[in-house]
């Protein structure tokens, strides 16, 4: 047998490519640990455990070679990105339960690496969301500091699931207050509790979406990815949240407040770029992005949940064959012709 | 007086579209059927018999009609699977061995020029006359071995078509993953 | 040079590896003990042999003669003996055999006597059929006839000739030498083209790492001053592929689907096919050796000029390989392939031998599934979307595949260079074009087969129609003849003198002999339906092969006999006249 051509292969791999990810995602996973504290280190660990033993058991089960593809590292992207999602004080097991759910069911039953339909993190989050909505809601209030042990218990369940918890998102935070609709509340009034605001998007969350488009860059920088999705991510976004904020400023946070706030950073560099799940032409890619950005405003204005991005990403997801096929770029030498 | 005048203009209009359906019906007819033609197609067209009927034709339009899809050894399992995709039909193994293909090769010093071989060969890929020696076009070989048997001094054989920088294909490149240890 | 470059798209940036190759000057290779000239070595018709086992021949000598327009005569390279013309082993991927001339040299290296022309000074069909005898093909990649390329196409004024020195895969640097140190009959051969095309403007453009080559290139049109212009474009694989180079020089994209750049007004060259032109024009010497670099894992890696025909493996010798080597690998490590075995002849279009081993080319990791991330697609030249066609071509999904323009890649293998996934994206593409033209052959030939049967079929009713309607008409002319007959015995036997007589003879007639007036029609219906029934019954039997022996049992006698005639006369041993049903089959 004959090797074919070509014989030089650019020094690359997969796991390269997922590592490097990950590497990306230091920033803001430091920002995120300063912010709520370590808890979310714990998370992670759990995640990542979790995911690489369901990993491994359904490799097994569907006879593909362990060292291989566990240490492609795509499982712990999807780990991690389930981790810095869900609320930082989830009790394990809801944590576990989503990324064994997003591992065995969105990845590994679609035929595993490369062949998932969805993003597998934000299946796993969509899941949760709808099943326990309770636990995915509650956050750790601001300003409430809490030792790595009092964290580790919580989340172990062995301490009592205290009232600080229960806490919101600035998002959801503000949304909840706009909803009463009674004129009670508006914006500018909302961002001067500077308890929950913070400067831009809540306290210390500017910093999260700062580490994450960092990372977000440096990726691109590494050509990992392109800029298309995360740009029509961002721009989509800023043009909705912008035009309705202007419509009404009482009503409407500002494009700043958005971009800042939740998932948006992370899911315009981290999950909408996600390759396998998303699209592949350039103009695709920025129709993918787009509506990914339009989708998670309108989910997280006026849906019933606290952040779109999961949900945005997923119709999207659905959307991404039909997209690419309609956007084939033309070949060379046909342009003109197209 | 408003609901007879709604009616009538529903039975015009029913009646119009059905003209038109009617009218296109005749004008676009499809001449024959085209999934036999489709089938046959797909079919190679070697005309050996060896499904059990006179020819690949006869064969398609019996398929139309129940036929199963995997008497075609010609074909090869390509065959039946190209079939299963058009008819939405299931996968079945083909109903015989698979065979390379082949081309017929007369003897020419044994040929005895009695024109029997000519008669059984579905495609005149045979030429030759009475008395005289005989020899087979092989582009035009079917490779059916339909000659086979009518000639009495058996100096016809099959060559398995042998492989030249011409016909030869790129292999399917091997998938390396092995499964786990 | 205030020129304005365009960029492709894609392409990839391998390490280069061309500096171990390029500073020794060119060497003469050793004359080997054998000579394997393989007569098919370009594009188009395989040259047909005219010397035989035992023929001795001259240095340049014809020994393959051009079959069609599209085809180029092979030569010996040197004189001596033909040993045998038979099926050896040829530099191609498949490792199958064709039809080559072994030459054993003498030793001597004696010319025959060479004819240069004046292409100037002769129509410029005496100058293609010229070439087309000195057996000039392109050097760089394909080997498409020369002359081929030179015919101006009808209708499209030639705008750009352009000489391509890129040199774009990595290892390989024969041009590189051969525009260092031939640069002026480089330029000649470039000013012979120019002179047959009649192009507006001719660029010969060369990648920026080979500045020694550009100024030598440079040097040479300034000394002869011609008006062409020497382009340094950038290190990018791969732009010298001819369409890549058209687009960088030029500007124009050139469609997958356009077989020739002319038509789109574009000529492109190798400097190595100038250079043997001119050679052939000025000197009248074939195209008989070639210069080719020696690299990879060896001691000595160097350029030198080599006898078509040469074994590799006496030529690997030359650099002294290192002992790990194991194989040889042909052309550049991007589009080249592992020759079978060491036996295997350089030919026209070798431009390169790596020695290979684990170090220089690691084996490949395991292959892992497309992530769709994408970068095949950025690196691709074409701007396909090889994930898609690779997607399709492992699915084996072909018609897919060419939806995705399969037919545009050019197999560079930017894509799987780049794949993080290390997929073999070109094995894939490859198999799926070679699966898609063997299925064309196929349909050509079922279709073809189905004519052919309709054909016969249509005749053997037509025939059968014949006969049934010749019998119908006997029948048709017997039975008037009887209704006559009995016509006229009724109107004896009508002596009766009953009033209803009359009657009873039309009676009689009608019910007696109804083929009378009605029938000669329905008897050639019946007929014709027997035929048809006969002929259903001759298909029947036709797929049983069981019938024969009752059908021939006439004609087995008739065989017989014409047998026993050929025993005696001694044409054939009487063994295989036999005529038993017994499987055994004449070898
Ligand atoms: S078995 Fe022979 S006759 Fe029947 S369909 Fe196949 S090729 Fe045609
Ligand atoms: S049947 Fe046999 S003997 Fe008769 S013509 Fe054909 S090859 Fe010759
Ligand atoms: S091999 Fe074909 S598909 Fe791959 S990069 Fe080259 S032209 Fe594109
Ligand atoms: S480079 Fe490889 S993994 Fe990436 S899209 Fe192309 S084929 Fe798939």
């Amino acid at each position: 047998m004959f090797a074919p051509a070509p014989f030089l292969l650019k020094d690359v791999s997969v796991s390269q490519v997922m590592i490097q990810v990950c590497v990306a995602l230091i920033p803001g996973i430091a920002a995120y640990a300063s912010l709520v504290g370590p808890a979310i280190l714990v998370q992670l660990v759990i995640a990542t455990l979790a995911a690489l033993i369901a990993e491994a058991v359904m490799l097994k089960v569907r006879g593909k070679p362990l060292a291989l593809f566990l240490t492609d590292g795509s499982a712990i992207v999807t780990a991690w990105l389930i981790a810095l999602t869900f609320p930082p004080l989830a009790p394990w097991w809801l944590v576990v339960t989503g990324t064994v759910f997003a591992i065995v069911v969105a990845k590994q039953l679609y035929g595993g690496l490369g062949q998932n339909p969805f993003n597998p993190a934000m299946v796993a989050f969509a899941i949760c969301i709808v099943a326990f909505p309770a636990l995915m809601s509650q956050w750790p209030s601001v300003g409430l500091q809490l030792s790595l042990i009092e964290q580790m218990n919580i989340i172990l369940g062995w301490a009592p699931r205290v009232d600080a918890l229960s806490g919101a998102t600035p998002l959801d935070a503000m949304k909840t207050a706009l909803k009463l609709g009674d004129g009670s509340f508006d914006v500018a009034t909302l961002l001067a509790n500077q308890d929950i605001y913070g400067n831009f998007a809540g306290r210390g969350w500017e910093w999260v979406a700062a580490g994450y488009l960092l990372g977000g860059l440096w990726l691109w920088h590494r050509k990992l990815i392109t800029w298309h999705v995360p740009l029509a991510f961002i721009a989509s976004l800023t043009l909705v949240s912008g035009a309705l904020w202007l419509y009404n400023p009482a009503q409407f946070a500002s494009p700043l407040f958005h971009i800042l706030s939740g998932g948006a950073m992370l899911g315009a560099f981290f999950i909408a770029t996600d390759p396998v799940s998303g699209c592949t032409t350039p103009r695709g890619k920025l129709i993918f992005g787009a509506g990914c950005g339009l989708l998670a405003y309108i989910i997280r204005v006026f849906g019933g949940y606290p952040d779109g991005v999961a949900f945005a990403v997923l119709l999207m997801n659905l959307s991404a064959p039909v997209i690419d096929l309609l956007t084939q770029p033309p070949v060379f030498g046909m342009k003109d012709k197209a | 007086m408003d609901i007879l005048l709604a009616i009538s203009i529903m039975a015009l209009g029913a009646v119009v579209l059905g003209a038109l359906l009617g009218f296109a019906a005749i004008k676009f007819k499809v001449e024959g059927d085209p999934l036999v033609e489709k089938i046959e197609a797909i079919l190679p067209q070697t005309q050996c018999g060896q499904c059990g009927f006179p020819g690949c034709k006869p064969y398609a339009e019996a398929i139309v009609n129940g036929e199963e899809i995997n008497k075609c050894p010609p074909g090869g399992a390509e065959g039946v699977q190209r079939l299963a995709d058009l008819l939405g039909r299931e996968v079945k193994p083909l109903d015989a061995e698979e065979k390379p293909k082949q081309v017929a090769i007369i003897d020419e010093n044994t040929c005895i020029g009695c024109t029997l071989c000519i008669q059984a060969c579905p495609v005149d890929a045979i030429v030759g006359a009475a008395k005289q020696m005989h020899t087979i076009i092989a582009p035009q070989c079917t490779g059916c071995e339909l000659c086979l048997p009518p000639c009495p001094v058996e100096c016809i054989r099959m060559e398995v078509i042998p492989e030249t920088i011409d016909n030869w294909k790129w292999k399917y490149p091997v998938v390396e993953i092995k499964a786990a240890a | 040079m205030l020129m304005n470059l365009f960029k492709f798209k894609g392409g990839v940036k391998p390490p280069s590896n061309k500096l171990q190759s390029n500073h020794l000057p060119i060497a003469q290779a050793p004359m080997p003990s054998r000579l394997v000239v393989p007569l098919h070595q370009s594009i188009g018709g395989t040259p047909r042999p005219v010397v035989e086992a035992g023929d001795k021949v001259l240095k340049g000598q014809v020994i393959g003669n051009a079959d069609g327009w599209i085809s180029a005569a092979v030569h010996a390279p040197t004189s001596g003996t033909v040993l045998e013309v038979a099926m050896h082993i040829r530099p191609h991927p498949s490792g199958l055999d064709s039809l080559c001339v072994v030459i054993e040299p003498d030793g001597k290296d004696k010319w025959i006597t060479r004819t240069p022309i004046d292409h100037k000074a002769v129509p410029p069909a005496d100058v293609f059929h010229h070439l087309q005898q000195c057996g000039i093909v392109g050097l760089g990649g394909a080997g498409f006839p020369a002359h081929g390329k030179l015919t101006p196409t009808k209708g499209v004024p030639m705008d750009e000739l352009i000489i391509n020195g890129a040199e774009c895969e990595p290892f390989i640097t024969c041009d590189d030498l051969l525009m260092r140190e031939r640069a002026e009959e480089v330029v000649r051969g470039i000013a012979l083209f120019r002179d047959l095309l009649q192009p507006k403007t001719v660029i010969i453009g060369i990648e920026d790492n080979k500045p020694e080559a550009i100024a030598a290139m440079r040097a040479a049109v300034d000394a002869q001053k011609e008006p062409f212009s020497v382009v340094a474009v950038p290190t990018l694989y791969p732009a010298g592929g001819a369409k890549q180079l058209i687009r960088v020089l030029t500007g124009k994209e050139v469609p997958g689907s356009m077989r020739s750049t002319a038509d789109m007004g574009v000529q492109v060259f190798n400097v190595g096919t100038a250079y043997s032109a001119w050679r052939a024009i000025a000197h009248g010497e074939p195209l008989i050796s070639r210069i080719l670099t020696i690299t990879g894992n060896v001691h000595a890696p160097r350029n030198y000029e080599v006898l078509i025909g040469t074994p590799m493996g006496e030529l690997l010798a030359l650099a002294q390989p290192h002992p790990d080597t194991d194989g040889i690998l042909m052309g550049g490590p991007m589009m080249g392939f592992l020759v079978p075995n060491p036996q295997v002849p350089v030919v026209k279009t070798t431009n390169c031998l790596i020695a290979h081993d684990d170090r220089l080319f690691p084996p490949k990791a395991p292959e892992m599934p497309c992530i769709r991330c994408g970068a095949c697609a950025r690196a691709c030249p074409h701007e396909l979307q090889p994930f898609e066609m690779y997607w399709f071509s492992r699915a084996k999904n072909f018609g897919k595949t060419q939806e995705y323009n399969i037919f545009d890649c050019i197999e560079c293998g930017c894509c799987s260079y780049v794949c993080p996934s290390r997929i073999p994206l070109v094995q894939y593409f490859r198999f799926a074009k070679s699966e898609i033209w063997a299925r064309e052959r196929e349909k050509n030939a079922s279709d073809q087969a189905k004519t052919r049967f309709e054909f016969k079929q249509l005749r053997e009713e037509r025939e059968k129609a014949d006969k049934a309607e010749k019998l119908a008409k006997a029948a048709a002319a017997q039975a008037a003849k009887k209704a006559a007959e009995a016509a006229a015995a009724a109107a004896e036997s009508s002596a009766s003198p009953t009033p209803d007589a009359p009657t009873a003879p039309l009676v009689a007639a009608t019910t007696d002999a109804p083929s009378a007036t009605v029938t000669p029609e329905n008897d050639a219906k019946r007929a014709t339906i027997e035929a048809a029934m006969a002929r259903a019954k001759a298909q029947r039997e036709a797929v049983q092969p069981k019938n024969t022996e009752s059908l021939t049992a006439e004609q087995q006698k008739v065989a017989a006999e014409i047998e026993a005639r050929r025993v005696t006369a001694h044409l054939i041993e009487p063994e295989p006249a036999a005529p038993a049903p017994t499987s055994e089959k004449p070898e």
